[in-house]
């Protein structure tokens, strides 16, 4: 009997310490993969793709740690570096660069624009403590409206990105005109189990590591990592965790949370870019609209919650919830053809997890 | 305007302007009034045509989100459900061919039920996300959304077989089409089931409606001549409100009698306008009642509520079912009129659109009455008839004005929140020093 209560007891600790949207989501996606391997799925394809669209994804999904740990909740702000990051890719074709140069443009424009419209940002999120999830969307839809405007009216005049007629650049601008498409993906890219030997070097078969697209979705991990472990980040994390203490200890909180947004809107704005490269088109227009709230959910995935967070949680999120949007598209059109199942999953998945972590917030007067 | 505590009332007098306090419906006015300066397309014939239909079809709607507000929910995106409730309601009607006047009657009795139970389910779902009720309903409004596209798309036909020939169903056999024709009433559908009972001549509702106005305008004068709380500033306000109805009247009367253009505007549709008049005065005498007072109590202090032995929880439950109710019939009434059901996209904006309505009338987070509703109704709408016609004439291009239009309305939510959390924030620092 004895043996029977400690068994639980460790079972629950270990539930405890995955946490439990992890334990589900992961057993989910385990069992749409197993379920996929009996359907006859190419497994190699399968796990390229979860690759591929994690790496894309995963900058994104970086930017929610700042924000959170500095008390101000996820950044369902995100728009706002998306926007500075398309802003910065637009120019830059603008001005006519190509491949590396293009993309090393873009990216020293983002972190220009994002860390003067996040400080902005940072600003207006202090001056409406309390509701800062709400003011945080509704800042996202109203910046993304405005750049719908910005797009149609400003006298671009590259070729690449113009309609064929009248003014405004097109809704998706192909990155294949300026060199740019998948131009991270691609660098030092290999395949593991291709049909020739083990490793094959630029291979498109089996299971293909896009190796510069994850070593810069790892680069930024670590720096995120390194910052919070210094003395600027450590007070961030303290002001986010119990703010009068901090406020005591002497941490000026308010200049602590405009760093913090700072550092989640040019992460926002760098994501987007590797993100654009992967898919090899940039989006413009309505697609930000909606994209912090994949972000939010695969960072709650991750085992976050809407106070803490780490890089872990990150890095397990994004491929808990990729790995299970790749594989729930073909596993459902084999079993029911003609139905857009994974679409409904994601938002039903997305929208729960979210819902989830707004229940465990602590807060409201009762 | 009711539910202002006294102390609050006092410390409004001091501090806050006027302009600062109404900013979001003096940009809304200006905006309508630039657009008639600078449009020439737009005769006051169309414009009060497609106003007056578009009042009627979303009136309820915005109508519907003040029980949350008083009840200190804020503003209730959830309404998103409601609406989803009237149209499987509508689904389930179209489906079986119930067509008619009775089919309608069917209609809102069965969104009743449904609505009453996703109202129920939502309301104990804000109880869970206390302090985050708003992002909350905007989430729980996309999470619905998977839930009915699961629902319409795969359940029908998959789970439930349907017969691939029903005009409804995908020629696939499996989910509902993307439109739904509601087919018209005589024939045995749903499409003008309201509209068609009985419709008046736009300039006789204005005169009905402006001649109530002025009779409710003089009888407040005349009961509360006297009493302190009719301050001098109100009594000002109700005689220009009595002049402004008195020239409306003479203005629709002389329309009337010379047969001018203005006759010409499309006819309003009565029972509609009835239903719209007959929720104002439920929301009015709802709160005089014992619910309608723990609904202010709870909206006021949770804390002071429960302490006073009102069940806060059962309270607020109540006050998100009688929404999302409300907000299914609401539904129920725009896609009557529309006479199309758009099965996957009707219901996806309802609660922006109607928020944003409410906030443009002059309501709060934590103030909202039937004036914001059909104030901000009508310059809301005002707005979205305008938007692409200045796109037109000053860019020429009428997709600026779709996308200035989608930017108004985030930015008003936004705008609107933001200024209400951030007046209170400093009033609350103001009053700790």
């Amino acid at each position: 009997m004895v043996e029977v209560k400690d068994k639980s007891k460790s079972f629950k600790e270990i539930i405890n310490k995955i946490g439990l949207p992890t334990m589900i989501i992961g057993t989910f996606w385990i069992a749409l993969l197993i379920m996929g391997g009996a359907l006859g799925i190419s497994m190699s394809t399968l796990m390229s793709d979860t690759l591929k669209r994690a790496g894309m994804n995963g900058i994104l999904v970086l930017a929610m740690v700042p924000s959170i740990q500095s008390g101000t909740g996820p950044n369902f702000a995100l728009p706002i570096g998306i926007v500075c990051g398309l802003f910065a890719i637009v120019l830059s074709i603008e001005f006519g660069f190509m491949g590396a140069s293009w993309l090393f443009v873009s990216i020293a424009l983002a972190i220009v624009f994002a860390t003067i419209l996040g400080y902005l940002y940072g600003k207006l999120l202090n001056a409406v403590k309390g509701s800062e999830m709400t003011i945080a969307t509704y800042t996202g839809f109203s910046i993304s409206a405005f750049m719908c405007l910005a797009w149609l009216m400003i006298p671009f005049t590259s070729t690449k990105m113009g309609w064929f007629m009248g003014n405004g650049l097109r809704e998706t601008i192909q990155l294949d005109a300026v060199e740019g498409a998948q131009i991270l993906s691609n660098f030092w890219r290999f395949a593991i189990g291709g049909e020739n030997g083990l490793i094959t070097v630029g291979g498109t078969k089996g299971l293909i590591i896009p190796t510069g697209m994850i070593l810069i979705f790892l680069l930024c991990c670590a720096l995120v990592w390194l910052y919070f472990r210094s003395k600027s980040g450590i007070a961030i994390s303290a002001g986010g965790i119990n703010p009068r203490f901090a406020q005591a200890s002497g941490i000026e909180i308010n200049r602590n949370r405009v760093k913090a947004n700072i550092l989640s809107t040019v992460l926002g704005a760098v994501g987007i870019i590797v993100y654009s490269q992967g898919y090899g088109y940039a989006q413009l227009y309505n697609a930000p609209l909606m994209m912090a709230f994949p972000a939010v959910a695969a960072v709650l995935i991750g085992g976050a919650t809407a106070s803490r967070a780490k890089v872990s949680h990150v890095i397990i999120g994004t491929i808990i919830f990729q790995g299970l949007l790749t594989t729930a598209l073909p596993v459902a059109n084999q079993l029911f053809e003609g139905t857009d199942l994974s679409e409904i999953l994601r938002m039903v998945i997305q929208n729960g997890i979210i819902l989830y972590a707004l229940t465990q917030v602590k807060g409201g007067d009762k | 305007m009711n539910n202002i505590s006294t102390g609050e009332r006092l410390s409004n007098k001091k501090d806050t302007s006027w302009i600062a306090d109404n900013i979001v419906t003096l940009i809304f006015v200006a905006f309508t009034l630039f657009g008639f300066l600078v449009s020439d397309g737009v005769t006051v014939n169309y414009f009060l045509t497609e106003l007056s239909s578009r009042f009627f079809r979303n009136a309820f709607l915005v109508l519907s989100l003040i029980i949350p507000v008083v009840a200190g929910l804020g503003l209730n995106f959830g309404i998103v459900v409601g609406a989803m409730a009237g149209q499987v309601a509508i689904a389930i009607v179209r489906y079986f061919e119930l067509g008619g006047y009775s089919g309608m009657a069917l209609t809102f009795l069965l969104a009743l039920p449904i609505a009453a139970l996703f109202g129920y389910f939502t309301g104990a779902l804000y109880n869970k996300t206390r302090g985050q009720e708003m992002i909350a309903s905007l989430i729980v409004g996309f999470f619905a959304n998977g839930i009915y596209q699961f629902l319409f798309l795969f359940v029908v036909g998959v789970i439930i077989k349907v017969p691939d020939t029903h005009p409804m169903i995908k020629p696939d056999g499996v989910g509902i089409r993307t439109t739904v024709d509601l087919v018209k009433v005589e024939e045995g559908g749903l499409k003008y089931a309201l509209d068609s009972i009985m419709e008046i001549p736009f300039m006789w509702a204005v005169l009905v409606v402006a001649a109530a106005i002025l009779a409710l305008q003089i009888i407040r004068l005349a009961r509360k001549k006297n009493t302190a709380v009719f301050t001098k500033n109100k009594k000002m306000m109700t005689i220009l409100n009595s002049v402004i109805c008195l020239v409306i009247i003479a203005i629709s009367i002389f329309a009337i009698a010379t047969d001018s253009g203005l006759m010409k505007v499309r006819k309003v549709p009565v029972v509609i306008g009835i239903f719209i008049i007959g929720l104002c005065v439920f929301n009015e005498l709802i709160l005089r009642t014992k619910l309608g007072q723990d609904f202010r109590s709870v909206g006021q202090s949770q804390h002071i509520a429960q302490v006073s032995g009102i069940n806060v929880d059962r309270t607020r439950i109540i006050a998100t079912i009688m929404s999302t109710v409300l907000a299914a019939w609401g539904q129920i009434m725009y896609l009557q009129n529309m006479g199309t059901l758009n099965t996957y996209g009707a219901h996806t904006q309802i609660g922006m659109f109607s928020v944003a309505a409410l906030l443009v009338g002059g309501a709060s987070t934590q103030k909202a009455n039937i004036r914001h509703a059909i104030l901000g109704t009508l310059l809301f709408n005002s707005m979205f008839i305008m938007s692409p016609e200045i796109g037109l004439s000053l860019f020429g291009n009428a997709l600026l004005g779709e996308y200035f239009r989608t930017f108004m309305v985030y930015g008003v939510i936004g705008l609107a929140l933001g200024l209400h959390v951030w007046r209170t924030n400093k009033k609350a620092k103001e009053s700790l020093e």
